[in-house]
C-alpha cells in the first residue's frame, strides 16, 4: 500500500469505475445541503489497549443511504455498532468523543440504551431470526414495548412484511417457524422485524454477504425503498454494492475515516490517493 | 504380522471388542431381570410325588418345582445322604411346598434318588393367602357358616363364586379402613390440632372448647357408625370356608376371607394361564404389599418413586435455571467464578450417602425443626416436617442432581448463537428481556437433557433416601383425598429401597428372590418410562426452538 499511483494509469481506471454508475444520471450530492441525522465528533474507540477508531468525524445525512467501505478490520463495522451502542456488550471496549443523534449525545449519562436501540434498528451479517414463528419475529419489538392489542400487532406485522416484499410469500404461514425460510427470506424478515418498531435509523452490517445473488438484489431493491422513510447506514464489503445503492460513501482504513463524499464522486474522482488505490483494486 | 499390527486393525478389533462386551453386559443384565422377573407370575404346574426321608419314612409331597441343580454325589454323601457308592452325580430339586403354617417349612431340597414318580393331579389347588404365604392342597369340602354346601366336582365353580364375593367384601373393608376411617382420623387430628393451637395462643374460650368437643363427638359418632359397618362386613366375609386336604392327608380349614387368589394350575389351559399371568402381573403393580413386603403388590413403592422424582424435578428446575443463568450470563468471569463452578461440578462426585447425612442433619432436623416450631407448634412434640419425609427426600435428591443439570443448562446457554442475542438487543430488549424471551426458551432442550440424567439418577438412588424419608412400609400414600391432597411431610416407599428390603431384610429369602427381580424389572421400566417422557418433551421443545447448529 501507500505506493504512489502512476499518474498515467489513473485515467482509464477512473473511467472503469464510472461504468458502475451507468444509467445513474444525477448531480453530485453535497453533504452541506443535506439534513443531518447523526453527527460523529472526534470518536476514539479502544478494545483494551488497541485503538480501533481514531478521531472519526462524520455527518450522516437523513433519509439517505450511507455506505461504509474499506478492507477487513478497518473499523467500519465497529463504527456502525457505535451508533446503537452494541459495542457496550464487548468487554474492555471504551469510547471517547461523541455521537449526536438529532442533537442528543448517545454516550451521555442517563441515556436509555434499550430506548436508543429502539430508535436505531440494526440488521446483521448473518440472518438471525428468532426460533419463533414468522409472526412472533416481527411482533417481537412491539411486544417488548408492551403492545398486546392483536389488531395493532396484525396490522404492523402485515405492513412490515409488505415493506420488505415478503408478505405474499409468507402470508399463509405466519405461524410457522421462521427458521424454515430461505436465507434471503430470513434476512428480509429480519429487516421487517427491525422496521416494525419504526426506528429513525437503520444500520445494515454487510446484510448480503451470506446471501446468493438473487436474494442480494432483492435486498438492494429493498434498501432503495427504505431510504424514503429511514436513514440507512450500510457496511458493505463490495464496492459495487456501495456504488449501486448508496448516496454517500465513507472509505475507512485502519480505524480512520479517509474520505467521505457523494458515492459517485468518491468512486469516479476520489480526492484521496489511498481511496483511489482501494477502489481501483491496487490496495495492499 | 508386523504389517497387520501397523495397519491399525488391532485397534479396530480392540474398540469393537470393548463395545461388544459392554452391550453383552447390558443386555445380559436386562435379560436376566426380564426372565426372572417375568417368570415369577406364571402359574407353574404343581407336582405330586413321594419322598423317602432319611429315616426311611415315606412322605407325600405336593409342591412347585423351583429349580434343579446337579451336584457331585460325593458332596451329598459327605452331607450324610445314603447314595450308592458308584453314583457320581446327583440331581437335587428345590420344591416350594407352601403351607408354611402347617408344616413350618415351605422350601425344601430333595435329591432325585429318593423321589417317587411325578404326577400332576388336576385337582390340586394353590391359594395365595393374605398371611402365611401360598397354600397347596386338594379341595375337600366347601363350608358356609360351618355347614357343607358343596363337595366333589361341583365344588370348584361354587368356590370361585364365593371367593369372588369374599374378595369384593374384603375390598370394601379395605376401602373403609383406608379411606373412611383414615378420613375420620385425619379430621379428628385436625380438631385436636386446632384446639392445641388455640391453647398455645391463649385464645381458647370455653365456648370454643364446647365447639371442639361437639366436633369431636360428631366425628366419634361417625367413627362408631363406620366401625359398625365394618364389623358387619367382617362377620359377613368370614361366612365361608373351605376344607383342604394337604399332602400328608390332614384336613385344614381355611376361611375364604384369608384367600386372595386361587387356581388349579394343572387344570389350566395355556390361554387361561396367560390370562392368569396378566392378572397377577397387574395385581403386582397395582396392589399393596403384604407379609412384610414379601407378597402382594408394590403400588405404594411405584407411586412413591414417581412422586418423589416429580417433586425433585419441580424443585430442581427453577434452581438450575436461576443458577445457570447467573453463572453464565451475569457473574463476572474470573477466578472466584471458576472456583464456584468447580465446586458445583464436584458436588456430582460426592458420595450420595453424604448427601443423605446432610439432608438428615440439615434439612430434616434444622430446617424441618424450624418449620415445626414456627408453623406447627400445636403438633409438637410429634414432628411434622422435622422428620424424614417426601419433601426432604426430594430436596436431598435435588441437591444431589443439581450439578448435572446446571452443567448441561450452562452448556445449552453457551451454545446459543450470539447473533440471536444481538438481534434481540438491537430491537431494544434489555438483557433480562433477551434472556427470558429468547435465550432461556432456546436452552430448555439442554436443560431437559440434564433433567433426564437427573431423573435416571434420582429414581435409582437408595442410600441417601433411607435417611431422609423412605421407609419399609408407609401407611399412607403421599397424595390422597384429604386436604391439601399432596402431603409433602409424609414418608414414602421407594422401589430401590423396596428391592433392598425384600431381598435382604425379609424373613423368607426364597420367596423374596423372584420378587426382587420383578421389582427390579419394574424399577428399570419406570426409569425408562420417565426418561422416555422427558425425552419426548425435549424433542418437542427442540422442534419448537429449533436453532441453527442444533
Amino acid at each position: 500500500m501507500n505506493q504512489m499511483a502512476n499518474p498515467e494509469t489513473v485515467k482509464p481506471v477512473r473511467s472503469m469505475n464510472a461504468g458502475l454508475f451507468d444509467g445513474q444520471e444525477r448531480e453530485f450530492l453535497a453533504i452541506e445541503d443535506e439534513e443531518i441525522a447523526i453527527t460523529v465528533e472526534s470518536l476514539d474507540l479502544y478494545y483494551g489497549n488497541s485503538q480501533a477508531l481514531k478521531k472519526v468525524n462524520m455527518l450522516i445525512p437523513k433519509k439517505r443511504v450511507t455506505a461504509f467501505i474499506g478492507p477487513s478490520g478497518c473499523g467500519k463495522s465497529t463504527l456502525l455498532r457505535c451508533f446503537n451502542r452494541m459495542n457496550d456488550l464487548v468487554d474492555g471496549c471504551r469510547v471517547e468523543g461523541s455521537i449526536n443523534l438529532h442533537g442528543e449525545n448517545i454516550f451521555a449519562k442517563g441515556v436509555d440504551v434499550a430506548e436508543l436501540r429502539r430508535r436505531i434498528g440494526m440488521v446483521f451479517q448473518k440472518p438471525n431470526p428468532f426460533p419463533k414463528s414468522i409472526y412472533e419475529n416481527v411482533a417481537y419489538g412491539l411486544r417488548l414495548q408492551g403492545v398486546k392489542d392483536k389488531a395493532v400487532l396484525d396490522e404492523v406485522v402485515e405492513r412490515s412484511l409488505k415493506n420488505v416484499a415478503l408478505w405474499t410469500e409468507v402470508k399463509d404461514r405466519l405461524d410457522t417457524n421462521a427458521l424454515g425460510l430461505s436465507g434471503g427470506q430470513q434476512q428480509r424478515l429480519v429487516i421487517a422485524r427491525a422496521i416494525a418498531i419504526e426506528p429513525e435509523v437503520l444500520l445494515l452490517d454487510e446484510p448480503t454477504s451470506a446471501l446468493d445473488p438473487i436474494s442480494t438484489s432483492k435486498i438492494e431493491e429493498l434498501v432503495e425503498e427504505l431510504k424514503n422513510q429511514y436513514t440507512v447506514i450500510i457496511v458493505t464489503h463490495t464496492m459495487q454494492q456501495a456504488a449501486r445503492i448508496s448516496d454517500f460513501t465513507a472509505y475507512m482504513y485502519l480505524g480512520e475515516l479517509i474520505e467521505f463524499d457523494d458515492t459517485k464522486k468518491l468512486f469516479v474522482s476520489p480526492a484521496n490517493q489511498a481511496t483511489e488505490d482501494y477502489i481501483t483494486g491496487r490496495y495492499g | 504380522m508386523k504389517q497387520w499390527w501397523k495397519s491399525g486393525s488391532p485397534w479396530i478389533w480392540l474398540n469393537g471388542g470393548a463395545v461388544s462386551i459392554s452391550i453383552i453386559m447390558v443386555f445380559g443384565l436386562l435379560a436376566l431381570i426380564l426372565v426372572r422377573g417375568f417368570g415369577h407370575f406364571w402359574p407353574h404346574n404343581v407336582v405330586s410325588t413321594t419322598f423317602v426321608q432319611p429315616n426311611g419314612e415315606v412322605m407325600q409331597v405336593i409342591g412347585e418345582l423351583r429349580k434343579s441343580e446337579t451336584l457331585t454325589a460325593q458332596s451329598l454323601r459327605e452331607a450324610g445322604l445314603a447314595l450308592p457308592a458308584d453314583q457320581v452325580l446327583a440331581t437335587r430339586h428345590l420344591f416350594k411346598m407352601g403351607n408354611r403354617d402347617v408344616t413350618g417349612r415351605d422350601f425344601v431340597y430333595m435329591v432325585d434318588n429318593f423321589l417317587g414318580e411325578w404326577t400332576y393331579p388336576k385337582n390340586i389347588a394353590v391359594f395365595e393367602r393374605r398371611e402365611w404365604g401360598d397354600f397347596y392342597g386338594v379341595p375337600a369340602r366347601l363350608l358356609e357358616s360351618g355347614q357343607t354346601v358343596a363337595e366333589g366336582d361341583a365344588l370348584w365353580a361354587d368356590f370361585q363364586r364365593r371367593l369372588d364375593r369374599s374378595n369384593r367384601l374384603f375390598d370394601d373393608i379395605r376401602r373403609i379402613e383406608r379411606h373412611d376411617i383414615g378420613n375420620v382420623n385425619f379430621r379428628l387430628e385436625r380438631v385436636r390440632l386446632d384446639q392445641r393451637r388455640a391453647e398455645l395462643r391463649g385464645t381458647l374460650t370455653p365456648e370454643m372448647e364446647r365447639e371442639f368437643a361437639a366436633r369431636r363427638q360428631a366425628l366419634d359418632q361417625e367413627y362408631a357408625a363406620i366401625q359398625d359397618r365394618l364389623n358387619a362386613l367382617l362377620a359377613d366375609v368370614r361366612r365361608d370356608a373351605i376344607v383342604m386336604q394337604v399332602a400328608d392327608g390332614r384336613e385344614v380349614t381355611i376361611g375364604l376371607d384369608r384367600i386372595v387368589n386361587a387356581w388349579q394350575p394343572n387344570n389350566m389351559s395355556a390361554v387361561s394361564k396367560v390370562g392368569f399371568y396378566i392378572k397377577s402381573f397387574g395385581d403386582f403393580i397395582f396392589g399393596y404389599p403384604r407379609e412384610a413386603n414379601t407378597e402382594g403388590g408394590i403400588f405404594p413403592a411405584i407411586f412413591g418413586t414417581v412422586v418423589m422424582v416429580l417433586v425433585m424435578s419441580i424443585i430442581v428446575t427453577p434452581f438450575v435455571v436461576l443458577a445457570a443463568i447467573y453463572l453464565r450470563e451475569y457473574a463476572k468471569q474470573g477466578p472466584v467464578l471458576k472456583a464456584v463452578r468447580i465446586s458445583v461440578y464436584n458436588l456430582a462426585g460426592v458420595p450420595s450417602i453424604v448427601f443423605g447425612v446432610f439432608g438428615l442433619g440439615f434439612f430434616v432436623y434444622v430446617l424441618g425443626g424450624a418449620i415445626d416450631s414456627t408453623f406447627y407448634p400445636e403438633a409438637l412434640p410429634a414432628p411434622t416436617f422435622g422428620t424424614p419425609g417426601l419433601f426432604w427426600a426430594s430436596l436431598t435428591l435435588a441437591l444431589l442432581t443439581l450439578p448435572v443439570v446446571i452443567v448441561s443448562t450452562e452448556e445449552g446457554l453457551a451454545r446459543i448463537p450470539s447473533t440471536i442475542r444481538m438481534g434481540s438487543l438491537a430491537l431494544g430488549a434489555t438483557k433480562g428481556e433477551t434472556l427470558w424471551k429468547v435465550v432461556v426458551p432456546l436452552a430448555t432442550p439442554a436443560m431437559m437433557t440434564g433433567l433426564i440424567l437427573a431423573i435416571a439418577r434420582a429414581a435409582g438412588e437408595v442410600a441417601p433416601l433411607m435417611l431422609v424419608g423412605v421407609v419399609k412400609l408407609a401407611p399412607t400414600l403421599p397424595i390422597d383425598g384429604n386436604f391439601p391432597f399432596i402431603h409433602l411431610e409424609r414418608k414414602i416407599m421407594h422401589l430401590g429401597f423396596h428391592i433392598y428390603d425384600v431381598g435382604f431384610q425379609s424373613p423368607h429369602a426364597e420367596a423374596a428372590e423372584a420378587l426382587v427381580y420383578a421389582t427390579a424389572l419394574i424399577l428399570v421400566l419406570l426409569i425408562v418410562a420417565l426418561n422416555l417422557s422427558a425425552i419426548m418433551i425435549r424433542n418437542r421443545l427442540r422442534e419448537k426452538y429449533r436453532a441453527e447448529g442444533d
